[in-house]
């Protein structure tokens, strides 16, 4: 056993630190949002340079072997920078199933995804699917030249800005089985698909798209045919694992903003501070910080080793607790804050509006509870 | 005891029934119990409604317009409003304003502004909190200069819900600088429309505007806008805490917001059922429920006593419990919306999808205005401890 980070990593969070600190002040934050994508391309290639969008990904797929720990280190990193570039859409969904799906056919696909030069999201969840996403009815229908795939995904992150989007479909018609699903590549750009792309209350992007009978060439499947659902299970999973290290590090800076402030605004004669009754509420939020974090770092250790059954359990385990934290050190921070932790002019709100958000996505604390009890003996 | 109305309260509910089934647009009211966007005009409409009918101003005395009912009744109104899901009265005048104004006001001052009040002729804001006295009202700063038959105004108020809105403002202001902080200030009435005043909203977490900075430059007010004597404001202003006891826990709307939560609950699925027969999730409505059971229970006995009799904490633990109900009962329905609840729906336009993060992250003032929750923890702490 190990549980302190190594050299590698001590420089890959260095490195992210200084690129929070030096790029992402929230008013910088604040410019990136107002452009027409909501966010900044070329923060994205800055990423790449940094090695921020390779670190995760194998040696032998052109990445820099950091495994989950490097998403690790940079979702917490994302998380105090509120960063509002596809990190997770792109490299954690995107680049994950690109790694564990594809055959060398798309391998110049997954070097542009770690240069920058192509964004990707992942086009999954449907009006009808539940948290486990189980029941998808999207179809792709063998034609003559390729596939034609018709149905609705919903609450794509980044859907509307990403360059491809990799949907998930059954193939065969209306009695395809739900549960053999196969990953297609599609330009977001093809003007057959009816996007409509919205912001969602953390800053980010979603988009709902429908496919009527789009049409796609061969080349354009992504792996066997019928056999990407444990690829989609093991993605998720390390997509929550990720939402998780983003929690934490979001929540460390709402407690660090929440215990400056109080130390220095004064109410009846003293810093507030002062008043035990925030003291303890503080002390409450410091512990919530701390227990997520080990939560994420479980999971993170545990999320590419274990058999799918386990993976599945820590996942839940560390997504409830997250979910926990987030929502009470979110409610807290703006709670002590008082009247200025609700203006959309402080940061303390966007961090509180981001970690709601995470706590929606991907699965709420029920369902990963739910999850957890039925995997537990 | 007897839990039962009375068959002239019952007759009386009924009455009230009658009113909103006939006189509530139903798509204004199907856009308040969906948590829509209303416009000021329209508010100002149906207060005007209210007015005709001559139940704008339950509590107020006969003597000014007034329905001047009992408790009870009061009660029963509130219950019917919230479950028509009739929109929330913007109550600064009427609630705040008006009983300062019968107590302590001129009979010019009364006469000229409690029928405009219950007419909804006027819509005022009140202009307490500064940036540097929030919880610690008594240390507000914007400071009142008596120039013979004027005051002359200078300083900043914040949080005013509303004041773009508003053409009065009701303001503490400081009129004295020495002695105890409370026996210098001042209770003064503002045109807003008065030289020398800039309102600038401010946005909220959720998008809206909903509240004001107002900055006061050497704005001219007449002496004759002074409620009472200079340096009792704070005696004035404080009047009102610990007496309103009828719609402070919010019980008609939270019931409300139950209802809708299920029938939200009820149009999604999990595990393919609908959410609200999963057991677990319906465990914790239950619980939301019972919670206000007891609130509402509690909030009829203290009705019912004598006034004085109370343990003296009782407003206290009204607001805080009724907002935490309120609170509890929108994170639910967040649940309920899942990840599409997300959606920012466009500014000014029609509310859908965003509906249920929108009214989450709006309903976190409630914890923090009107006094908020630790302030009042601590009231009723120093009541059950004493010293
Ligand atoms: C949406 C909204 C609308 C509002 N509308 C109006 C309006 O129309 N007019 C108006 O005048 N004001 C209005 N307010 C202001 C409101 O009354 C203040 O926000 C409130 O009094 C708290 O003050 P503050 O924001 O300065 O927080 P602070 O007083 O700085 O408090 C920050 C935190 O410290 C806690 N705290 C403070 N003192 C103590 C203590 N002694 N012990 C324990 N905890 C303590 C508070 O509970 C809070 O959690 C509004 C506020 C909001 C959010």
């Amino acid at each position: 056993m190990e549980l302190v980070f190594n050299a590698e990593a001590t420089m890959l969070r260095d490195t992210m630190s200084r690129f929070i600190e030096r790029e992402y002040s929230f008013q910088a934050r604040k410019r990136r949002l107002v452009l027409p994508d909501g966010f900044c391309r070329d923060t994205w290639k800055s990423l790449a340079e940094l090695g921020a969008l390779a670190a995760a990904l194998p040696v032998e797929a052109g990445g820099l072997g950091a495994g989950a720990m490097g998403t690790l280190i940079i979702s917490e990193a994302c998380g105090r920078g509120l960063i509002v570039e596809p990190y997770l859409a792109t490299v954690v969904l995107g680049g994950g199933l690109l790694e564990l799906a594809a055959t060398s056919v798309h391998r110049p696909l997954l070097e542009r995804l770690t240069e920058g030069s192509c964004l990707l999201a992942f086009a999954h969840s449907e009006p009808e699917s539940e948290s486990d996403f189980g029941g998808i009815t999207t179809r792709a229908m063998e034609t003559r030249a390729g596939f034609s795939l018709s149905g609705r995904k919903n609450a794509v992150i980044h859907g509307a800005t990403a360059d491809m989007l990799i949907v998930s479909a059954c193939v065969g018609g209306a009695a395809a089985d739900s549960t053999r699903l196969s990953l297609f590549l599609v330009d977001r750009r093809d003007s057959a698909l009816q996007l409509r792309g919205y912001r969602t209350i953390d800053g980010l992007q979603a988009a709902d798209i429908a496919f009527d009978g789009v049409t796609v060439p061969r080349a354009a499947l992504l792996g066997e045919p019928g056999e990407a659902r444990p690829v989609i299970d093991h993605v998720l999973a390390r997509a929550n694992a990720a939402l998780c290290a983003e929690a934490t590090g979001a929540m460390q800076s709402l407690l660090e903003r929440t215990v400056a402030y109080l130390r220095t605004r004064q109410q009846f004669g003293q810093p507030l501070a002062r008043f035990q009754a925030l003291q303890h509420r503080m002390a409450d939020m410091a512990m919530h910080v701390e227990l997520a974090r080990s939560m994420a770092y479980l999971v993170a250790l545990q999320v590419d080793g274990v058999d799918a059954t386990a993976r599945e359990r820590v996942v839940s385990a560390a997504k409830a607790r997250v979910c926990i934290a987030a929502s009470f050190v979110g409610k807290q921070a703006i709670q002590l804050h008082g009247g200025i932790g609700m203006t959309d002019a402080l940061d303390v709100s966007h961090y509180f509006r981001r970690l709601t958000a995470i706590t929606r996505t991907l699965g709420d604390e029920a369902f990963h509870l739910d999850r957890f009890a039925a995997a537990t003996p | 005891m007897l839990l039962e109305l009375a068959p002239d309260d019952r007759a009386f509910r009924d009455e009230v029934r009658a009113f909103l089934r006939e006189r509530l647009d139903p798509s204004l009211a199907k856009r308040v119990r969906e948590h829509g966007r209303v416009s000021a005009a329209e508010l100002v409409q149906w207060q005007k409604t209210l007015y005709r009918q001559g139940w704008f101003a339950p509590a107020w005395p006969t003597e000014w317009g007034g329905a001047a009912w009992p408790a009870l009744r009061q009660y029963i109104f509130d219950e019917e409003y919230h479950a028509a899901a009739a929109p929330p009265v913007i109550a600064f005048g009427r609630d705040l304003l008006g009983p300062v104004l019968m107590k302590f006001g001129s009979d010019a001052q009364r006469q000229h502004y409690l029928p405009r009040i219950l007419a909804s002729d006027d819509w005022w804001c009140q202009g307490y909190s500064e940036p540097g006295a929030g919880s610690d009202l008594a240390s507000l700063r914007t400071t009142a200069e008596l120039r013979g038959d004027h005051y002359l105004i200078n300083g900043q108020k914040t949080w005013t819900t509303l004041a773009q809105h508003a053409n009065m403002m009701f303001c503490l202001v400081r009129t004295r600088s020495d002695g105890k902080k409370q026996e210098g200030i001042s209770f003064i009435l503002i045109d807003m429309a008065t030289p020398g005043i800039t309102v600038r909203p401010i946005t909220l977490l959720d998008g809206e505007p909903e509240v004001n900075e107002v900055w006061f430059e050497d704005v001219v007010v007449p002496v004759a806008n002074r409620i009472g004597d200079e340096g009792r404001g704070w005696t004035y202003a404080k009047h009102l805490l610990g007496h309103e006891r009828t719609g402070i826990a919010g019980i008609g709307i939270a019931k409300r917001e139950i209802d809708y939560l299920k029938e939200l609950a009820a149009s999604v699925r999990r595990h393919g059922r609908p959410l609200l027969e999963d057991r677990e999730f319906r465990s914790r409505v239950a619980r939301v429920e019972i919670e206000l059971m007891a609130l509402e229970m509690t909030n009829l006995r203290l009705l019912a006593a004598p006034p004085g009799s109370g343990p003296g904490w009782e407003v206290s633990m009204l607001k805080v419990r009724g907002t935490e109900i309120l609170q509890e009962i929108s994170e639910l329905q967040l649940e309920v919306a899942g990840c599409s609840g997300l959606e920012v729906d466009a500014p000014g336009a029609a509310r859908t999808r965003g509906a249920a993060s929108a009214r989450y992250l709006n309903l976190r003032k409630l914890s923090i205005f009107g006094g908020s929750n630790e302030i009042q923890r601590n009231i009723i702490a120093q009541q059950i401890v004493g010293g």
